[in-house]
């Protein structure tokens, strides 16, 4: 049994174990997973309140196997620069990496302030949004990051209204306006570009801003087994493209052929009311035309 | 003649603070507290103090981050006021629950609205339930020494739990004062390096921050309760060997000024025990036996030793520079409840007084006594003006 966890310790796949109560297909938990194995076990994580949070932390039991620190929803990036200023005080920054991590309603909305102070103020830290594009922990609440005319249960569609009718906040693009050294943007659906992505800003020094895409079956009302399926397709729509921002400078990846928004929106229950009868024509046209703008913004489709 | 020197309370402050050598302190500005954040940042920048100082964009944040730096195991120092920390509020209790022996001053304020920048104590009044320890301090000189207190109290391991030192704003921060600080080897000898009983370590790493269900929140407030009472025996060995080791006496529960046969006794808290002392001695000139039992620590509130101490009173006359909105003035109720039920009970009168830096005179202290001697007070502000119509005061 000792050489059998002495092997086990060599790996870090299971840095967040399994046995945590997440949903089936939860695209947070697979992405969490990716984040800390990138990161190996070097590593203190302070973890917004949260889906993630809850269901990797029941006291007595915990799925994480680095050192975890959860305080409240909206001070993460305060609480890691608190960190990350202890280990810098202790000479252990060249050692120990620190990372940020919550959703989008954390991020996006009640935590905003905080992050943008971490950004300012040049710390080592690695913040990672895990975007599902609602508050879900909560039961599907509109956030600043929820797409256009997505069904909520805080922006419901009805005879006076088609869902959430504000476009998502461009994070990526704020975060990079306070001119830190990296900002990306990956999807669970493409776990290898992911693992890149999270190297790489562990290797930078400075305050780093990765935003993942993370299906939500409870909050999307999709199949659980389709949890990468969406992924991918929000990326070849156009709809969540990849982009990375070094030093200001932007780069995208390619998407082999532009798939129609329709193949994204059909299937999810958040987006039935477009779909249903003869459909919403303007409105799946209107969120075509926000794809085919960031096709063109980030020149997705290769030449 | 006096040791020390002539200094400002909040570069005094500032200096104790230094010289318990934090690694890791967060500033943000708020009047009246400003001043200490600013003269730490000057001893950085000029080379006296060895610590990341951090200008952060919010209360909540500065909270945030020191709760951060502390969980990673360092010595922690942030200071505020006001709306400052009702702004942290949530931080305040979070730090309590998750044992963090974080030291905070803050300068009492006023709380908004209408807006006031002036003194009172509704804002670290406000936080009492939070679990955070509650040291009021007198005057500048006793500020620095329950900084240095603060520190052996909330990182001693049988505590763990948060310390809040709180000075009267503008009466102290402002004021210039004789003040005697210790040199760092004193305070080296004194207050040794934190040694955190948990850490955020890769080396032996923790989950800390856990949620739990029903089944066992209750357990973990109960014990921050009984580590609360717990403290008070911690809190007054503190305050000894303070005396034994500087030769002054500072901190502790409570500090008694002429009570042991008057059978009027003032309470207050902070800088007011001054003008209330000058009254005590003037009454008692005039042959009245009354004294001021002067609380310092406010949480936990040590209840039977202020049974012990003020039972055979007639008559208790809290003064507060607080209260509860629609309930009453809050320390005379939880000093009734001390005396609830038990023999020798006194008259415990209620006062609220100089709230948004009123001044608090020697005639509205004679008052109050008077008043509280003739009979029981539920609850009555002093210093009213009459001359402003408004509905209710001149009734």
């Amino acid at each position: 049994m000792p050489e059998l966890v002495k092997e086990r310790d060599k790996l870090v796949d299971h840095l967040l174990c399994s046995g945590h109560t997440a949903c089936p297909g939860c695209g947070q938990a697979l992405a969490a997973r990716l984040v800390v194995r990138a990161a190996g076990r070097n590593v203190i994580i302070v973890n917004s309140t949260g889906c993630l949070e809850i269901f990797t932390s029941k006291y007595p039991e915990s799925a994480w196997e680095v050192p975890w620190l959860h305080s409240l929803f909206q001070n993460t990036a305060a609480v890691a620069s608190g960190v990350e200023a202890a280990l810098k005080t202790l000479g252990r920054l060249d050692k120990v990496r620190v990372i940020a991590q919550g959703g989008d309603g954390s991020t996006f909305d009640i935590g905003f302030g905080a992050i943008s102070g971490m950004f300012e103020r040049g710390h080592d830290i690695l913040y990672v949004c895990y975007d599902n594009e609602a508050y879900m922990n909560t039961g599907i609440q509109r956030s600043g990051s929820t797409p256009t005319y997505a069904r909520t249960t805080t922006s419901p569609p009805g005879k006076a209204s088609l869902g959430n009718l504000r476009p998502k906040k461009d994070l990526p693009r704020i975060a990079a306006a306070h001119g830190i050294p990296y900002v990306a943007v990956a999807s669970v659906g493409y776990p290898m570009d992911l693992d890149r992505k999270i190297r790489k800003a562990l290797s930078i020094r400075g305050p780093k801003y990765v935003q993942i895409h993370v299906p939500c079956p409870l909050g999307w009302g999709t199949e659980p087994s389709k949890t990468i399926d969406y992924a991918r397709l929000a990326v070849n729509t156009g709809l969540y493209p990849l982009i990375e921002i070094e030093d200001g400078v932007t780069t995208a990846i390619k998407i082999p052929t532009r798939v129609p928004v329709e193949e994204y929106l059909k299937g999810q229950v958040r987006f039935r009311h477009l779909l249903e009868g003869t459909g919403r024509k303007e409105e799946i046209a209107e969120i075509q035309r926000m794809a085919d703008r960031n096709i063109e913004v980030y020149d997705l489709i290769a030449k | 003649m006096l040791k020390g020197r002539m200094i400002q309370g909040c570069r005094a402050i500032a200096e104790a603070v230094t010289l318990c050598r934090p690694r890791v302190i967060s500033a943000y500005p708020i009047t009246p507290q400003t001043l200490i954040v600013e003269e730490l940042a000057s001893m950085v920048a000029e080379g006296e103090l060895d610590t990341e100082f951090i200008n952060v964009e919010g209360e909540h944040s500065a909270a945030s981050l020191v709760l951060g730096a502390s969980a990673t195991g360092v010595r922690v120092f942030t200071a505020t006021s006001s709306q400052g920390l009702l702004y942290m509020a949530e931080v305040v209790f979070n730090i309590a629950g998750m044992r963090l022996p974080v030291v905070m001053v803050n300068a009492n304020r006023s709380v908004s609205a209408p807006l006031n920048i002036w003194n009172d104590q509704q804002d670290s009044i406000s936080m009492r339930d939070s679990g955070w320890i509650q040291l009021y301090a007198e005057n500048n000189q006793e500020a620095c020494d329950l900084v240095l207190q603060a520190f052996r109290i909330a990182e001693d391991h049988r505590v763990m739990l948060p310390v809040m030192v709180c000075v009267d704003g503008f009466v102290l921060p402002h004021a210039f004062e004789v003040v005697d600080l210790p040199s760092q080897k004193e305070v080296d000898a004194y207050l040794p390096p934190y040694q955190p009983i948990y850490k955020l370590d890769p080396d032996n790493p923790l989950t800390m921050g856990a949620f739990t269900e029903p089944d066992k929140y209750m357990e973990a407030r109960y014990m921050i309760q009984r580590t609360m009472e717990a403290s008070i025996p911690i809190i007054e060995e503190v305050a000894r060997e303070f005396k034994r080791t500087f030769g002054r006496a500072a901190g502790g529960l409570f500090e008694k000024y002429r009570v042991d046969d008057a059978s009027t006794v003032v309470v207050a808290l902070g800088s007011m025990a001054g003008t209330t002392k000058d009254v005590v001695d003037d009454l008692r000139n005039k042959g009245q036996k009354v004294g001021v039992l002067r609380l310092i620590t406010y949480r936990p509130l040590p209840e039977e030793a202020l049974y012990e101490a003020l039972k055979g009173t007639q008559n208790i006359v809290v003064i507060e520079k607080a209260l509860s909105l629609g309930g009453s003035a809050p320390l005379a109720v939880e000093l009734r409840s001390v005396f609830h039920g038990r023999p020798a009970s006194p008259k415990i009168s209620g006062f609220v007084i100089g709230l948004g830096g009123r001044d608090v005179t020697t005639d509205d202290l004679k008052y109050a006594i008077e008043k509280a001697q003739q009979q029981l007070i539920n609850m009555e502000f002093i210093g009213l003006r009459t001359d402003l119509e408004l509905e209710g005061i001149n009734a």
